[in-house]
């Protein structure tokens, strides 16, 4: 079990690089980031060690057990509806991995340091550490010649050691740290071209809003130390004994209420939920790579990782279990429709990417309410991988193809024969969002809608198939835009309709393909987006992920695991089919009403409304900040002139009079006179022993004789 | 056996070499004069060893002195080589350089 042992090493190999880079990196910018794609490589290797550790683990302890969990499986299959303790007959128990240590102590509250390696975690590092290692090689290529190339690396390496440790994670202050740090990295990444101000505006508005968010999770931290208190008598940070002290019944429901909102409001500024979710489009302003590995894949899932690590609060504190409506899968559902709407109206490739993550998220987020774990954690696996193939495509669209350009109207289209390669991955890509039959979207997404729809969750799972044809919808828009119709980013940027020829005279400005260093992540990205639905297709009597990273100890032992119907994926495929309809209709066939936005005035207000992002940042910053700036701040600072400011300029005189008493008497005439007199003192006994020091020897030795006569008389006469 | 005789010798060289300690200028002299109240005290202890019948302690006692004798003799004259070297001069009232 060596890799399940030491997955500490994970997250230590990139933050060595990350010290590495940064003192040597300026001297040598290549290798250092080759060393920084070296250490992220090394990490790979031991997550996929741990994996391949933990799935035969997983099968050992299945082995032994095997027939047990043929009978079990029939049970759960029969008497899902019953829940019961099924589950735990179905499957043997497997405990994750605990290391840890004691960091300090303080109050008698033990902090400490360790690791929890169990499924979800190993699947994690697995995540992180697969699609960090593409976008270290994407970068070498994307970044070349950047002018902070250097602090670029340093950054990401930064980035996933601090990711990796918020998912090995086996306490919640340890996992508040990771997450604050992504936090950090997140915002030097996006504000990484920083000269420009709307960037630096971006990054500023990512790290504030999601800090708002954490004030969530750190009372949620704050809260579960008492949960864990409330059950066992000692209160303790570490997420096995707050998932086991929220399932243990002994906590009263309104403490875990408040907990689960609160650690709810952090998985909404984390993972761009609405109505906190404005950061994440804003943060496109970052280099694509960037938004591929932070802003897709990794940190904004970090929000559902949350919410899946400690599930039992959730599971408890929002009664998730049978059905109806919860925070947690309105605040999903809600996303789910705004996400998919924005991302209908934007020219920015890479902001429809964001706002279908947005949407993308919010299933992971309902999954979550609904209780489908599995299903809400698979999403998050197979999105990681297409959707960081989606955007590691459109940055090679803006690196070799649109002069840097992400505008899709402006500067793209007919890209297909040009770039055929990523035009290929981005299809694959595409595909595998919208949930096209047997790739990877599909199995995930459906396994959340038919789980929302086994357990009573009806709403959701219309909510997710009105959202499964917007997201095929604003995709193919997207391709149209992007790889179809004609070039119009002519050399010059005129928008003059001979643009589209692709000009001999600008050849080496015209689109080509992109190097091997990005084409091949989108490749590996593609085969995944592919296959990796295969871990988990019912329709195929395949549970692997469920069996390999779905917990079995300390886990609520009533979630339900749907069976395959064909009913419901024959809806599915329907309804994704006719998304892909409805935008053929409109962008090739032109059958539907074109520029229906300029001639109807409801749909144009309903545009506007879309464009201005439901006025959310005008509230955010008008009403909100405005509102703290204007009344606020002035009565702020009234109070701070008048109060704070009297109370620091008394507190200041006073301790000026004191200070003025204690330098003239005590300083001056008691200490001052205590040492010079005994200065003085010592001095004049000097100058008077020193006549005795005459320098004559003679003399000396006639004192010394002297001295010797005088006892030798003492003696004498004292006999 | 006359005891009294020696110790006077003694004493007579005792107080000739304390007072040319104390008075000569020149440092070979002070040296010279050390040498003879080391001489003194040596007569003591011999005349003391035979008065007591032979007990062979106190020669013994000035075989050690006489050796010592002659190595405080070889330190001293270093001693007072380098001053010459340094000052020019085996004067002790030149030597005055602890002053106060």
């Amino acid at each position: 079990m060596f890799f399940l042992d030491n997955a500490w090493l994970v997250p230590l190999i990139p933050a060595i690089s990350f010290i590495g880079i940064l003192l040597f990196g300026k001297r040598a910018p290549r290798p250092a980031s080759w060393f920084g794609v070296g250490a992220i490589g090394a990490s790979w290797v031991l997550s996929v060690g741990a994996l391949v550790q933990w799935i035969e683990r997983i099968d050992d302890a299945g082995g032994a057990a095997g027939a047990i969990r043929a009978f079990g499986r029939s049970m759960v299959g029969a008497g899902a509806a019953g829940g019961g303790h099924g589950r735990e007959e179905a499957l043997p128990a497997v405990r994750p991995i605990l290391h840890s240590f004691t960091w300090w102590t303080n109050g008698g509250a033990d902090l400490r340091v360790g690791i929890q390696i169990d499924g979800l975690a190993v699947m994690m590092m697995f995540v992180v550490t697969t699609i960090s290692l593409l976008v270290h090689i994407y970068s070498t290529e994307y970044m070349r010649d950047d002018r902070r190339y250097t602090h670029y690396f340093a950054s990401l390496s930064l980035f996933s050691s601090s990711m990796l440790l918020l998912v090995v994670a086996d306490n919640v202050v340890q996992l508040m740290v990771g997450w604050e740090i992504v936090g950090l990295c997140s915002f030097l990444l996006i504000g990484h071209w920083w000269e420009e101000k709307p960037n630096s505006n971006a990054a500023l508005k990512a790290f504030f809003t999601t800090r708002t968010s954490d004030i969530g999770l750190m009372i949620g931290v704050v809260m579960a130390f008492f949960v864990v208190e409330r059950a066992t008598g000692t209160g303790s940070f570490d997420i096995m004994a707050v998932n086991e002290a929220a399932l243990s019944g002994k906590v009263g429901h309104t403490l875990l209420m408040i907990t689960a909102l609160a650690l709810l409001l952090a998985i909404i500024g984390k993972s761009g939920q609405f109505p906190l979710h404005t950061w994440l489009p804003d943060a496109m302003a970052g280099p694509t790579p960037v938004s591929a590995l932070i802003h897709a894949a990794t940190m904004v899932v970090a929000g559902v990782y949350l919410g899946a690590r400690l599930y039992p609060i959730f599971y408890e504190g929002l009664s998730i279990r049978g059905g109806g409506v919860n925070a947690m899968a309105m605040v999903g559902g809600t996303t789910v429709i705004i996400g998919a709407a924005l991302a209908f109206v934007q020219d920015d490739i890479k902001k429809v990417l964001a706002y279908s993550t947005i949407s993308q998220l919010g299933y992971m987020v309902m999954g979550l309410g609904v209780g489908a774990w599995t299903a809400a954690t698979f999403h998050l696996f197979t999105h990681a991988f297409f959707k960081a193939n989606l955007f590691l495509g459109s940055g090679s669209v803006a690196h070799s193809g649109s002069h840097h350009s992400f505008d899709m109207k402006k500067s793209m289209g007919g890209l297909r024969k040009q770039m055929p390669q990523t035009f290929w991955t981005f299809v694959i890509g595409t595909l595998a969002l919208t949930g096209f039959p047997l790739l990877a979207g599909f199995f995930s997404k459906d396994e959340i809608l038919a789980t929302a729809g086994e357990s009573d969750f009806r709403l959701f799972e219309y909510i997710g198939l009105i959202g499964a044809v917007m997201t095929a919808a604003y995709m193919v828009r997207c391709i149209y835009l992007t790889f179809f119709g004609e070039y119009r980013g002519g050399a010059e940027g005129a928008p003059s309709s001979s643009a589209g020829t692709h000009g001999e005279s600008h050849t080496h400005l015209s689109p080509h393909e992109s190097p091997r260093a990005i084409t091949a992540p989108l490749w590996v990205l593609s085969a995944f987006s592919i296959f990796a639905g295969y871990l988990n297709a019912p329709a195929f009597g395949i549970e692997k992920f469920q069996e390999w990273f779905e917990p079995r100890v300390v886990f609520p032992e009533t979630l339900i695991h749907p069976e395959f119907k064909m009913v419901d994926a024959a809806i599915a495929v329907t309804v994704v089919l006719i998304g892909y309809g409805i935008a053929y209709a409109y962008y090739w066939a032109r059958v539907l009403p074109q520029n229906v936005t300029e001639r109807n005035a409801a749909a144009r207000a309903g545009k506007t409304f879309l464009v201005n992002k439901y006025y959310l940042d005008h509230l955010y910053t008008g009403i909100v900040v405005g509102g703290i700036k204007g009344p606020i701040a002035r009565a702020s600072y009234w109070f701070d002139q008048r109060v704070i400011d009297g109370v620091v300029n008394g507190a200041g005189s006073a301790a000026r009079m004191v200070a003025r008493f204690t330098y003239d008497v005590i300083d001056q005439k008691g200490v001052d006179g205590a040492v010079n007199g005994l200065a003085v003192g010592t001095g004049e006994l000097g100058g008077a022993t020193r006549r005795l020091q005459t320098g004559r020897l003679q003399f000396y030795a006639l004192v010394m004789f002297a001295a010797v006569g005088a006892l030798g008389l003492l003696l004498w006469f004292s006999n | 056996m006359m005891l009294n005789q020696f110790l006077l010798l003694g004493a007579f060289l005792f107080c000739t070499g304390v007072y040319g300690a104390l008075t000569r200028r020149n440092s070979v002299m002070v040296l010279m004069s050390v040498e003879l109240m080391l001489a003194a005290v040596n007569t003591n202890l011999v005349a003391f060893s035979a008065y007591r019948g032979g007990d062979v302690a106190g020669q013994v006692f000035v075989l050690f002195v006489i050796t010592i004798a002659a190595a405080e003799v070889g330190v001293g004259l270093a001693i007072v080589l380098l001053i010459y070297r340094n000052l020019r001069s085996s004067d002790l009232d030149d030597v005055d350089v602890l002053k106060g």
